[in-house]
């Protein structure tokens, strides 16, 4: 016969670390409730089945990944934003140790040999950060500093620098943009010339993310006279070497976390097999580097968007004006359906160019418009959303005041808006010939 | 050493994931959540495979029991360093009503079929809290028991355990084959390496169903009714000693 049983609902033990009663007793939380220190809920689509370019293994890496992040990164994020740095030695040998640097980098170098759709999922899992300034220096390891080496440097080269990036042991920074030239890449003044078997530089960088704490420098010069598209090299720089200054760290109202530096060269000396592939090829290299670049720049900040959003949610849900919640205002949900619905549409764009390029067409025209619209779309979402949360979204202490600085940025770096629409619209052929 | 060691896991919905009863009462909203292994059962696997570490055993078989997304967490468990996987496929209406009386069943036929010397389990599953399927699969076998395990230490043919009991620390020396489950403090389990969840693709997962290990899933018990914790409700602040004494008299608390 049936023992007929009336089973209560569970109460479950919630973040083991913290207790010690072997039978976990703490409650927890059940719909609507808003705990002060929430974990952060996961974002991203997790249904496994009939992704469009997401595979089992690209679910298991966001979910290894995401413990990670919850253990070794976002305990520390507030601290590391109030020091404006983050220990970046010991976050990038966590992430090197577990693989995650070298996602499509050759496997005779430490790397994974994958596909970018699966430095794409990094870069979206890496958005559920709680700051801006560690997925930038992140990307800037794995993704953005190390393409044209791994492509294009010699064996020698590799084994130096991007063995060592790939596994999390040596910090890179990308040496391009100056004080007197950013988005005008062609017009930098850094020269590296040739003498014997080495190269004297001088000249100087600004905005170096990584660039206190960096190892060696993958470094744009220009190495002869000429025609500047075709006069400049990418150099492997160790930065312990005589003559580099680091002049300052400045001092920025976002990605604060990150160590941004202004660097000086003084007649440093390297080896002239230091450069990367042919010499004159630099701009080239650089230019198909960014592709990536901004592909996983637009991935890192949905991830982004999707947790402010729904932060703003559970927020004014709770908060109430003229005796019923902020959430229940028209203006409020319609809007925040407005900004989800961006958010989706950017993302269509991105899987839609990943796809694309994992199959060796050129994706430079959508790279572009996503990273145009990503910039833009996250100035949207940052501050349709601070609004709602009143005196709150102005505090310092709040995810959504933090987004709003942090993602101020992406309009800027990595190639400005006004640059993106210069490009998308030489791809449309409308720009005055010369 | 050539020893074999069986590893259960369960996959539950994640311990971040806010819980939400079904309207009729019948259970918990399971569709589209968010699940995951059980945490002691990942402390589980990790023991298992440190112990591989060591060449103190020689393979990791975890097993689940449950529809095809177990397979997941099965996955999981191969890309933390677990060699083979077997999948108990338990579904539909038996898969409701599978609780530790079957898996213990399952696991007790397992343990003799693959000839395992020990089988490591979390303590307890965080969506139920039974913590019986341990201790059932040992009296099932006819072996000794380390429960709420903080340390494990093989000597030999002996196993001795620390276990974390109310008391305080307990140490048993059981003889193997035996049974552990791993509490809290046993481990920290590692983060799976992208390169190792590449490498459990290539990994085996053996589908089995629970007829042809001769195991009966009839359940003998029942769920009646699913409910929500009460709210809190919001407490009184009083003035003095006096207005609480009266309070508490009032609401027949003394």
């Amino acid at each position: 016969m049936a023992v007929l049983l009336a089973v209560r609902a569970a109460s479950r033990g919630v973040c083991c670390h913290l207790h010690l009663t072997p039978f976990a007793s703490s409650t927890r939380s059940f719909s609507e409730k808003l705990t002060s220190k929430s974990k952060t809920e996961r974002s991203g689509a997790e249904s496994t089945v009939d992704h469009l370019i997401y595979t089992q293994e690209h679910f298991a890496l966001k979910e290894s990944l995401n413990k990670i992040i919850e253990q070794e990164i976002n305990p520390f994020v507030d601290k590391w934003e109030e020091e404006c740095m983050f220990p970046a030695h010991r976050v990038f040998k966590i992430l090197g140790n577990a693989g995650f640097l070298g996602v499509n980098k050759p496997i005779e170098y430490g790397g994974l040999g994958l596909d970018f759709s699966y430095s794409v999922a990094v870069a979206e899992e890496l958005g559920n950060i709680r700051c801006g300034g560690i997925p930038m220096a992140i990307g800037v390891q794995s993704d953005m500093a190390t393409p044209a080496l791994a492509r294009f440097g010699s064996a020698e080269l590799k084994k130096e620098f991007l063995q060592p990036t790939i596994a999390g042991d040596k910090v890179v920074c990308l040496g391009v943009s100056e004080v007197g030239a950013g988005s005008d890449v062609a017009s930098i003044k850094t020269k590296a010339v040739r003498k014997g078997d080495d190269l004297i530089i001088n000249g100087g960088k600004m905005w170096t993310t990584n660039g206190t704490q960096a190892d060696w420098m993958c470094l744009l010069a220009n190495t002869s006279e000429g025609p500047p598209h075709r006069n400049k090299s990418l150099i492997c720089l160790p930065m312990k070497l005589p003559g580099i200054h680091i002049a300052r760290k400045i001092d920025k109202i976002g990605m604060r976390s990150s160590d941004t530096a202004e660097i000086y060269f003084e007649d440093v000396r390297v080896p002239y097999k230091n450069i990367i592939g042919e010499e004159g090829m630099g701009f080239t290299y650089q230019m198909l580097q960014f592709q990536e670049e901004r592909l996983w720049g637009v991935a890192n900040v949905l991830t982004a968007m999707d947790n402010i959003i729904r932060e703003t949610i559970d927020y004014t849900r709770q908060r109430k004006i003229f005796q019923q919640p902020i959430l229940h205002h028209q203006t409020v949900h319609f809007r925040l359906a407005e900004l989800q619905t961006e958010v989706e549409l950017l993302r269509s764009l991105l899987y839609h160019a990943t796809a694309m390029y994992i199959r060796g067409i050129d994706v430079t025209k959508l790279a572009s418009m996503a990273k145009l619209k990503a910039g833009r779309l996250a100035r949207e979402a940052g501050d349709g959303c601070l609004q709602f949360w009143g005196g709150m979204g102005f505090c310092s202490d709040v995810l959504v005041s933090r987004f709003y600085r942090d993602s101020r940025l992406l309009s800027i770096g990595a190639g400005a808006d006004e640059v993106m629409l210069s490009i998308i619209c030489k791809y449309m052929d409308t720009l005055p010939k010369k | 050493m050539s020893a074999r060691v069986l590893v259960g896991v369960k996959r539950v919905i994640d311990y971040a994931v806010k819980i939400r009863v079904k309207p009729d009462n019948s259970g918990v909203v399971t569709d589209g959540v968010k699940h995951s292994m059980n945490p002691f059962c990942e402390i589980a696997v990790e023991e298992a495979v440190k112990l591989k570490e060591k060449k103190l055993i020689k393979e990791v078989v975890v097993v689940s029991c449950g529809p095809q997304q177990v397979q997941e967490t099965i996955r999981t468990a191969l890309a933390m360093g677990a060699d083979r996987g077997i999948h108990v496929e338990v579904s539909g209406k038996d898969s409701d009503t599978l609780g530790p009386l079957q898996v213990s069943k399952i696991l007790a036929a397992l343990a003799k079929k693959e000839d395992a010397r020990l089988v490591i389990l979390g303590k307890q599953a965080i969506d139920d809290d039974c913590n019986q399927t341990g201790q059932m699969t040992a009296a099932l076998l006819d072996w000794p028991q380390g429960t709420f395990a903080s340390e494990v230490v093989l000597e030999g043919d002996k196993l001795k355990v620390v276990r974390e009991v109310d008391g305080g620390l307990e140490t048993v020396r059981l003889r193997m084959p035996a049974v552990v489950t791993a509490d809290l403090r046993l481990n920290t389990p590692r983060y799976a390496t992208l390169p190792n969840i590449m490498k459990a693709k290539k990994k085996k997962i053996d589908v089995v169903k629970p007829s042809d290990l001769g195991v009966d899933l009839t359940s003998r018990l029942e769920v009646l009714r699913v409910d929500e914790p009460p709210q809190r409700q919001a407490g009184v602040k009083v003035e003095t000693v006096e207005d609480l004494l009266s309070k508490l008299k009032e609401a027949g608390r003394i």
